[in-house]
Order: structure tokens, then sequence, then C-alpha cells
């Protein structure tokens, strides 16, 4: 736990100088997107990497807060924060219902299940034009507000993402760590074994799933009032495709890699965008590529090939490691 | 109205079936479920669409498609799946994801974001029958997948290499001992799977119009009857196909147009939340 709090303040020390440092609104803008994009992915990583089943829906649940929030704030005037606990209410009872059947089997039921609801919530953003607008989207959703405080500049909005997402990590963390977490741990090796000591893995796969939906949709919500501004098209199967993505890659049993998975994944397309028509041709050539020669992931793939190099290096320093000093090899 | 309705939703459905054919065949041979099904299909509509275009005669054109569908099923193994076959299903599927962003970006960079019109391989109007108007492009969909359809049958129940991909679906750890060739197989599943794909796109090209991006729906349709029927035989396959296209169809002409494209999930629902094992398939599902 030492160790993850290390972590843990590592990176509050990058986004408090990112937050002092920096002074390019854009920057800003981009990094509290990936910030959201990062709380997607911190649940998702908890439901792939620890209850061992996957979500193919999981931009239906960011749309749904997000759309939630949006019709709640602009057509019936309820203020952003009862908006954001009302998408919580909707999407928790709809992960529900869709868990409560699938959770039960043996296998990839959940995924199936969740591509399913994702679709149709995707096709009822476009179509429901009274309600979400339609294809063209729904305009003039008002900046976020918790009583009198407004979060109005990317400043603001950059600091709030942040800040929620290392609350996330902690309580991820700490669930990780608790009998709770080990117990979901041991569903990978002995399902019989951790019967036996009294768990329901049926429950221990069901609040998993729920806290991921909570995030996804808190996510959702606060985008909405981020931006201001939402259309369906933010919020395809394809969206839950990336979000599966981005844990896979950045390793499907760590957190710590799934945000990395993330940041890099959500940073790729800003980074390729110079290549204007090639960029989707070469994200699918990266992503190819990292899954046949790193599957592990992308953190562990790096730390195995470039770590051991890296080390050599230092190997020579007196007191420092204990391999052949450099001029022996 | 009703039987022009049970028409197109007939050729829908045919559709839906190949390419939930195709999913079969490649989740039998390796446990993979291929997200780049649907692109398969549109190699096959743009190839077709696009070399028509240029006047090419259209005995030229669909073998030339065809091959140009199997083609990149068979590369898509050889250089994607093959490298990585040790890994997980789970990479092995996120690879296939990768593997359909990618086609769909080299055929937006190849043929441009407009769709590409094809004018019917069958001209004409449509033929009467019981004062309904039934397409003739539509038959030709028709015919051509029963054809299609006895002759993958056929292909499974009689030759060595079909016996051989049974063998694997029932156990691929039994296959390897008996000394079939695991490796040739993917191969030959996923090159006679995109060439059943590839058919779908170009005898519907003249249908709908052919786009870089029409084949995720399309995927995620066929996947919906696949898994409707079972995903573990080519009669579920086929059976899940008709289904899920004569519903569509009902519900496009008497309810809603605009959530017709629903049906096929909430299809997939109701069958995950009643009859997970699918249609045809006598096992239970082990429940925990």
């Amino acid at each position: 736990m030492l160790r993850e709090y290390l972590k843990l303040g590592a990176l509050a020390l990058l986004v408090l100088a990112a937050f002092l440092g920096l002074h390019n609104e854009y920057l800003f803008n981009v990094l509290t997107m990936v910030g959201l994009q990062v709380l997607v992915v911190i649940g998702l990583s908890l439901l792939m990497g620890y209850a061992g089943q996957v979500s193919l829906g999981h931009a239906a649940f960011y749309g749904l807060g997000a759309y939630v929030s949006a019709i709640l704030s602009v057509r019936y005037g309820v203020s952003p924060l009862w908006g954001l606990l009302g998408a919580q209410g909707l999407t928790l009872l709809l992960a529900f219902l869709v868990g409560l059947p699938t959770l039960r089997l043996r296998g990839h039921y959940l995924a199936l299940a969740t591509l399913g609801l994702g679709v149709i919530v995707e096709i009822f953003f476009k179509e429901a034009v009274g309600l979400t607008g339609g294809p063209s989207g729904l305009v003039g959703i008002p900046p976020f507000t918790v009583g009198s405080l407004a979060f109005l500049s990317f400043h603001q909005t950059f600091l709030l993402t942040w800040s929620l997402v290392l609350l996330a990590l902690v309580v991820s963390l700490h669930l990780i760590h608790s009998p709770w977490g080990r117990a979901l741990l041991a569903l990978h090796d002995s399902e019989p074994a951790l019967r036996s000591l009294g768990y329901s893995i049926h429950r221990l796969k069901m609040g998993v799933f729920l806290f991921s939906v909570a995030l996804a949709t808190l996510a959702g919500s606060l985008y909405a009032h981020f931006v201001t501004f939402i259309s369906p098209y933010s919020f395809t199967f394809l969206h839950s495709i990336e979000f599966v993505t981005m844990v896979v890659v950045g390793g499907i049993a760590s957190l710590w890699g799934a945000v990395t998975g993330a940041v890099f994944l959500a940073l790729l397309p800003e980074l390729l965008t110079r290549f204007e028509d090639y960029e989707v041709a070469i994200f699918g050539i990266i992503l190819i590529m990292v899954m046949i020669y790193s599957p592990e992931g992308l953190i562990a793939g790096l730390e195995k090939r470039i770590w051991p190099y890296v080390r050599s290096w230092f190997t020579g320093i007196p007191f420092y490691g204990s391999g052949p000093k450099r001029s022996e090899r | 109205m009703i039987l022009e309705l049970l028409f197109s939703g007939l050729v829908n459905g045919a559709i839906y079936a190949l390419i939930a054919l195709g999913f079969m065949i490649i989740y039998s041979a390796t446990g993979v479920i291929n997200f780049a099904q649907g692109e398969f299909v549109m190699v096959g509509a743009m190839l077709t669409a696009w070399l028509a275009g240029r006047g090419w005669p259209l005995l030229l054109v669909l073998p030339l498609a065809l091959a140009g569908a199997t083609l990149t099923g068979i590369l898509t193994e050889r250089f994607t799946i093959r490298p990585a076959r040790e890994a997980s299903p789970l990479t092995l599927i996120i690879i296939t994801i990768g593997v359909s962003i990618l086609l769909k970006g080299v055929a937006m960079l190849l043929w441009g974001k407009e769709p590409l019109p094809a004018s019917p391989f069958w001209a004409g109007p449509p033929l009467s029958f019981f004062k309904a108007a039934l397409p003739r492009q539509g038959l030709l969909v028709l015919g051509t997948s029963a054809l299609v359809f006895v002759v993958v049958a056929a292909f499974f129940r009689y030759t060595l290499w079909g016996k051989a991909m049974r063998a694997c679906a029932y156990n691929r750890f039994g296959a390897r001992i008996l000394g079939i060739n695991l490796s040739g197989l993917t191969c030959l599943a996923f090159g006679i799977s995109a060439a059943l794909s590839g058919l779908a796109g170009t005898v519907i090209a003249p249908l709908v119009f052919a786009s870089y991006d029409m084949g995720t729906m399309l995927g995620l349709k066929g996947f919906s009857a696949a898994v409707f029927g079972g995903l573990g035989s080519a009669g579920g396959a086929l059976l899940g196909g008709f289904i899920l296209g004569i519903l569509e169809a009902l519900a496009a002409g008497y309810l809603s147009s605009a959530y017709k494209d629903a049906i096929a999930f909430i299809l997939l629902l109701v069958v995950l939340f009643l009859r997970p094992e699918g249609l045809l398939s006598p096992e239970k599902m082990e429940k925990l």
C-alpha cells in the first residue's frame, strides 16, 4: 500500500505542477478530456482485471451520464449535482438489470449483453429527437456547479477532474487491497475455494460492475457540463471499444497500467492529427502491434524490454545495483 | 405489403446469415470473435462498387471482389492472428478490433468517404408475384445464398478439411493430437469466413450504397444473429439470420423505421436473458 501511495503522491504532484505551470487553454482542455476517460478506464480496469468480465457498452453508460444530466438540467432546470445523482440512479438500475442474468453465467455473457445495450442506447440517442435533440445533439448545457461554486474555466474543470481521478484511484486501490479485492483476485484461480470461504461470486462481480458503471456515469455527467454540448456521435460502440482497448493496452491486470493506457491512447489521436487521413489506419496498426508484441500491456512490456537496459547503465555506479560493471560487460 | 416486407426481410436475413456463418466458422476454429468480420463485408462491397463503377464487366468484377475479400481474410490471419497465437482470446479479439480499424482507415484512404453506388447485376423492373413487387437483385441474393449454404454444408459434412474443422470446434486439443494442422486450419477458416462475408458484401452493393464504414453495423447485426443461433452451428446461424431479417422488416413496416436497427440488439438481449446457450444449442448453460 505504501508503494501505491507513493505513486499516488507522484501523480498528485504531476497534476499540481500542470495546474500551476501550464498556461495553455487548449492543453488544459485536452488534459481534462483525458482525465474523464481515465475515470471511465479505472472502473473498467477493475471490472476486466479483477472481476474478469468485459463490458462492451461503457460508452453507453458514459453517454447516459451525459444525456441524463444534460436533459435534467436543460429541460427540467434541475441543478447539476442532482442531475448527476439522477444519472447515477438510472444507469445503476440499468446495469443491475443487465448484470443480474448475465453475471450468473460462466463466460463472457456480460460483454454480449452490454454490447447489445450499448447499441440500443446509441440508437435511442439518435432517434428520440424530442428528448435528446437527435443527431444534431443537445446544446446550452449549464456549467457544473456545486452550491455557489461554479466550474467555469479550463483550469477549474481540470483540477476537479483530476482530483476525482485521484479519489477514484485511492478508492480502487483500497478495494484491491481489501479482503474484498483479494477475493476478486482469487476468482481467477479457484472459484470453489472462494465459495468455501463464503463469498458470493455473483455479488462480487455485480459489485465491481456497478462501481465501474458509476464511475463511467460520473465522467459522462461531468463531460456534459464541461463541454456544454453533446451529440450521439461521442458515445458510439467504437468508443466502448476504445475504453476496452485502453485497459488492454495498458495491461489488463494492473490499475496503473490501465491509467497509462488511457492517457497514451487518449493523447495518441492528438499526436496523430498531423497525419490527417492516415490517422485511423495508423491507430489500427499501433493497436495491432502492441497486442502482438506486448500482449501483457504497454507498461509490463516496456518494463520487460527497456528496464533491464536502463538498469545496466547504473550498474557501474558504486553501491547501486549488483550486476557486472559496464567495462566488464 | 406483408409479402413485400417478408421478402425484403428474407433478403436481409440471407445477408445476416452469411455474416453470422462467417463469425461461426472463425469462432469454431479459433475461439475468437472476429470484430473485423463486418470489414470483410465492406471490402467485398467496396471492390464491387468501385470496379463496376469503372465499367469492368461483372464476370470479372465478382471474382475479383471475392478474391479481394478472401485475401484480406488470409492476410489478417497470417499477419495479425498467427504471430499472436499463444495469446489469450481477449488479446486476439482486441487484435481483430485493431484490424477492423485498420481496414476501415485504409478503405477511407483508397476510396474516400463518399458512398459508392453500384448498378444491380440483374437489371429490369421488379418481378410481380401475387401482386407483390420483388426486386430482381433481391432474388439474386436469395438464390446465391441458398447455393452457398448448400456448398458450405457439404464442405463441413463431406470433406476432410470440413471434418477437421468440426473436430477442432468440438475439442481443439483433441484435434491436435489427431494430427490436424491447426495453423493451416485457422488460415482456411479465415479465408472461408472472409469469402462468405465478401460475397455478402458483393451481392448487397447494389442494394445499399457501399461506404468505408458500412461494416460496423452489418458486422454487429451478423454477430447478434450468430449469438441468437448459438454461435456453434451453421443451422443456428442460418436461422438466426433469417429470424433477425424478418423481424427487422416487420418492425420497420409496422412499428417504426427509426428503431429498426435496434431490433437485432433487443433480440440479442432477450436471447441472453432467456436462453443464453442460443436457440439451437442443446446443452444447458452452467450457472454460477
